[in-house]
Formats: structure tokens, sequence, C-alpha cells
């Protein structure tokens, strides 16, 4: 490939190629302080690549393609490049990682335990994750935590936290600005700009960290905390999870574990600090 | 050195990869399909400590997949049983049943089975009593192309475990010119103890250079090759083996298919062969070998012109002229 870029997140070594130079320009700024893989052994490969030869140049469309593809996946322009490489890395993890149990899900660590949240797209949890990694815990993670198979602890995986449409105001006015990476506007996901983790959570992203707290956070009703049961936990995770399936009994056998040893709430909230409230609160009743 | 070919050479001599860009050939072992067939082979070398990792989830994931294949295997057998009539495993499901070496880190896509021509209407309405689908429109062209001129019924997926078998009558499509003796394969084939079958070793090397060389655009035939290379190598043992695979070769039309298989089994992996059943060396043995070898270390597919030659060879082989011209102007105004 003619421009190249490797990149090590948590545990886990991309190497994204690109038939143009701008997307991993832009990749590489937002991307300036993470390590480099060791050795430049890559776990994965992106290729951004045009759909078809003469859209290279001609109305130019970024095909994302890599050790793993989604057959009938649309192109992007190249004015979403960096989207583009952000969506073939994700893709990799949801259909090829199998080294840990994958949960969709947001973290962050404190004291050396991690706390999960989970929940349906716009349900807040990257932004919760990226509040709560301004304020004093370490995040982890706003797309996808390890699980990891042997031990139960949780691997973050600390990429640039992906802030959609009104998450990106709430998070522009705690952080400053040369964090974020360019405003995409009009994306198939609304306007999506990314945010780049805070030095806490980039040195710290070799660090696994027990899992003490589930949460399953929803935005929009009234201030409530509700109880969910064992059961109820279990059947949500799977949902939430891209690979339980594919591992087998390895993903069951760590799906349960995590269940039975870890509390777990939903919550509903009306802000942001109504819903750093719940969170402090429940995990000082965990400890 | 090229992925492919280092590939190539990581899988014949492993103690060879000491270093060696390991993205480029990880990412193109991945594209081929050999991975985890990659990682049983240097289990034990010292890779470097990142490598291992990969190379260890890729052995657990072949792991997983058998099972899954095995069980796969299992609820055809069940579906069938019922009806007496044989029922034999072919290409990687064979291999898992039978545990033959080929089928470490082997990879199952879609479970094939070969049955009697006289019984595949009874196994199809079995397997769709237990739950398979079509997918092809019922009645539609791809399905009646299938029912009239191909070698198996159109693929049927499992509407829960979403997993596809493909049931042959026959090892190539009526309408290529070796015409193999299926009554014959099936005749010869072995019993194993859940009373599934597989064909002969003869008979499975000869599916395989079939399908590898007479059926195909070569696409993945690296795969194919291997499984070639190994299953060679294990069959061997048996002294009787190189006569007979002679003998099935000549009995199905598929010699110089064979031949084929041996010489670039050999070229590429260092299979030890029979010399006087592979024959000579040919020229268009390079071209078999480039587009083989057409991968890159970024995993792309590269030689698109040689790859497009074979593409029309392949259909070329599997139609007559009149046909080929009818089959893509149906497909190309549908």
């Amino acid at each position: 490939m003619r421009y190249k870029l490797a990149l090590q997140i948590g545990p886990v070594a991309f190497r994204i190629g690109s038939t143009w130079r701008a997307p991993l320009d832009a990749l590489a700024r937002l991307y300036a302080a993470y390590p480099r893989p060791e050795n430049d052994i890559c776990d994965f490969t992106v290729r951004l690549e045009p759909e078809k030869p003469w859209r290279r140049w001609l109305r130019p469309s970024v095909a994302i393609n890599g050790d793993y593809m989604l057959p009938d996946a649309a192109p992007l322009p190249l004015s979403m490049g960096l989207l583009a490489a952000e969506m073939g890395m994700n893709l990799q993890m949801a259909l090829g990682q199998k080294r840990y149990l994958l949960l969709h899900a947001s973290s962050a660590e404190k004291d050396g335990r991690a706390l999960i949240m989970t929940g349906e797209s716009g349900a807040g949890k990257s932004t919760l994750s990226a509040l709560l990694g301004e304020r004093g815990w370490r995040f982890m993670g706003d797309e996808f935590a390890l699980l990891d198979l042997d031990d139960g602890r949780l691997w973050p995986f600390p990429r640039a936290v992906s802030l959609k449409n009104g998450a990106i105001k709430v998070m522009e006015k705690e952080v400053a600005a040369d964090r974020f990476g360019p405003l995409i506007a009009d994306t198939p996901k609304g306007d999506i700009r990314h945010m780049r983790p805070n030095d806490a959570a980039l040195s710290g992203m070799g660090e696994a960290a027990k899992p003490a707290l589930i949460l399953f956070p929803r935005f929009g009703a009234s201030e409530a905390i509700r109880p969910v049961g064992q059961a109820e936990i279990f059947m949500r995770l799977t949902q939430a999870s891209t690979n339980y399936v594919a591992l087998g009994q390895a993903g069951f056998d760590a799906l349960t574990g995590l269940v039975a040893s870890c509390p777990a709430a939903a919550i509903d909230y009306p802000d942001t600090d109504a819903a750093i409230g719940l969170v402090e609160q429940l995990w000082r009743e965990a400890a | 050195m090229k992925a492919a070919r280092l590939l190539v050479r990581a899988l014949r001599d492993p103690d060879s990869v000491r270093t060696c860009d390991w993205s480029a050939l990880l990412t193109a072992a991945r594209a081929e399909k050999l991975l985890s067939s990659l990682a049983f082979r240097l289990e034990g070398a010292p890779v470097p400590a990142k490598v291992e990792t990969i190379l260890e989830s890729a052995r657990r994931d072949a792991a997983q997949a058998r099972t899954q294949a095995l069980w796969e295997t299992e609820m055809a057998r069940r579906a069938t049983a019922p009806l007496g009539v044989p029922v034999i495993l072919l290409k990687g499901a064979a291999f898992q049943a039978a545990g033959l070496d080929a089928s470490i880190g082997r990879s199952v896509g879609d479970l094939d089975i070969l049955v009697p021509r006289d019984a595949i209407e009874a196994v199809e309405q079995a397997l769709i009593a237990a739950g398979w689908e079509r997918l092809k429109d019922d009645g539609g062209y791809d399905d009646l192309y299938y029912r009239r001129w191909m070698h198996e019924l159109p693929p049927l997926i499992h509407r829960e475990r979403d997993r596809m078998i493909d049931v042959h009558h026959t090892i190539l499509p009526p309408t290529a010119r070796p015409t193999p003796d299926a009554a014959a394969l099936i005749d010869d084939s072995v019993t194993l103890d859940n009373g599934l079958r597989l064909l002969s070793p003869p008979d499975i090397i000869v599916h395989a250079a079939a399908h590898l060389f007479a059926d195909g655009d070569l696409a993945g035939g690296l795969r194919n090759l291997w499984d070639i290379d190994r299953l060679l190598r294990e069959f061997a043992a048996d002294a009787a083996f190189w006569p007979r695979l002679a003998e099935r070769a000549e009995h199905h039309r598929l010699k110089r298919h064979v031949a084929l298989a041996l010489r670039l089994s050999a070229r590429l992996y260092g299979t030890p062969i029979d010399r006087a059943l592979a024959g000579r060396p040919r020229l268009a043995d390079r071209l078999f070998e480039a587009r083989l070898l057409a991968r890159n270390g970024w995993g792309q597919e590269r030689r698109k012109l040689l790859r497009f030659a074979f593409y029309v060879r392949s259909h070329w082989l599997r139609m007559p002229p009149l046909m080929l011209a009818r089959h893509l102007w149906t497909k190309a105004t549908s």
C-alpha cells in the first residue's frame, strides 16, 4: 500500500494502509501520542482502497477492506477517510477478535477495578466514559471492552472517543481543543468528532483491571436506579457481544464468570451531571 | 520475498521463519485461510511473543471451528440416517470427521456431502424437514441451473445455525469434460464409526485435484493445495497407495489433473510424490504457480490479468461454448 501507519491500542496492534495520504495524516494527528506496535507486528490489517480503480481520482470513494470485510459495506467519500479508518479497525475487532470476549461497551478504571457500561446506541455510554476519564477515572474505552478468556480481567481498548451529535458540545466544554480531530459532518450517524483520550488513559493502556460494576445507562428519563437480574444481565451482555457465539464454550465461561462476580444496575438519567452522580454512588456501594 | 511465497515456505519449512515480515506473513496466511494451519505448523517454534499470541488465538479458533464442523456433520447425519442411503463426507468435513492430518487447523466453510444420484431428492427433503432452507429462489434461473447442469443441489442453509450444506451427486459438473464415475466413488467409500462415509484415499486425492483444477478459478487454491500435500504425505505411508491412485485417476479420467496436483504440491510444498505419475514439468505449471501465489503482504490479490484468465478458464471448463454464451447472457441481463 502507498501510505501506511501502525497503531497500538491497548493489547491490539493495527496496520492501516491507504491509497490516499489524507486519511492517514488525519489518523496520525489524532493518534499522535500512541505507542507504535512492538517490532511492527500487527494483529489486524485495514486497507482503505478505491472502490473501483478510477475512484482513486474521480469522486474518490473509500472502500473499507482488510483481513475481515463486510461484503455489502457502503464506501465513504474521501472527506470521511478518518471515519473509514476507524470503522475499519472496529470491523476487524468485531469480526476477527477471538482472544477476548468482546463487549460493545465503554469502560473506565479506578483503584484497579473496572466499570463496564453498555446500552443501545444513544444511551450515552461513550460520553459517560469520556467524562469519567476527565474526572479522576482512567478511561479504558468507549466502544469495545475486552474480557480476558483466561482470568476474567478487563483489558482497555482506548481508541479515540467517537463523539456524536450532542455529545460533541458536552466534551468541547471539558477538554482542550488540541485533543479533538476534525468535525465530520453529515455522516450516516450524524455529526462525528473524535477526541484523543488523556495521558492517564494512554499510559495505562497496557494495564487490565478486574470488573467491579456493570451499568446499563439510559439517557432521557428522570433519575432512577433499577435492579437487573442475573439472567437479564447475561442476555443483555450476549446481545452486546460481537463474538460471543463464535467463541463457543470459552465465551460462555467468560460471560457467566463476569455475571456471577459483578453487581449490576440499570440507570436512567436526564443529564450528564446526574449520571456521574449515579455512577459514583453505585460505585461506592459496590466497593 | 513475496508474501505468498513466504507463506508457502513457512508451511513447508517452519524453521525458515526466524526473522521475516511477520505482519505480511500473517496477513497473507489469513487471506488464504491458512492462518490456523500455519499456527499449528509453528507450534513450539521460537517466534516473537506478539506472534505467539496471534498464533495461539488462531489455534483456539481452529479448535472451536472443528467442534462446530463436527456438530454440523452430526446434524446432517441425524437428518439423513433414516433414509438408509450412503452419505459421503467431502473436503474439510471429511478430514475433520476422520481426523486426517489435513484437518489440523483446517477451517470448514460449508458442509459438503455426496449421495447417490437417485437418492438426492429424498436427501434434500429430509434436510428441509430438519430445518435447512433453500437459499436460491425456488424455480428461478439459478435454482434450475443447479438442478439441470450442476453436480450439486442449490445450496441449503440451516435456518437456526446459519450453516450451509452442499449436496452433491458427483464431483464435477456434468457439463465439464471429464466425467468421473460417481457410482465407483460411492462403492469404494469407507465407513466411519458413526455410519457416515469418506471417499477412499485415492478418490479423496482425485476429488481434491478435480476440485482445484477442473472446477474453479483457483481462488484460495493455496489452501486446497496444502490439503493435497497433507493428504499425500499421510496416504503414502501405505505402499499400495500410489498404484491405486494411478488406477483411480485413470478410471475417473482425471489423470492429467492428478498429475498437475502432484507436480504443484511437490513444487510448492516439497511433497514427496510418485514422479512417474506426476509426469514431466510443463510450461503451464508456472502459470498455475503464479496464479496460486497472487497474494501480497497486505492481503490483496495481485496479477489481475492472470486471475481473469483463470476465471475465464473456469467457465470454459465447466460449460460448452454455446451454453456458456447463454449463461453469461442470462446473468448479464437478469
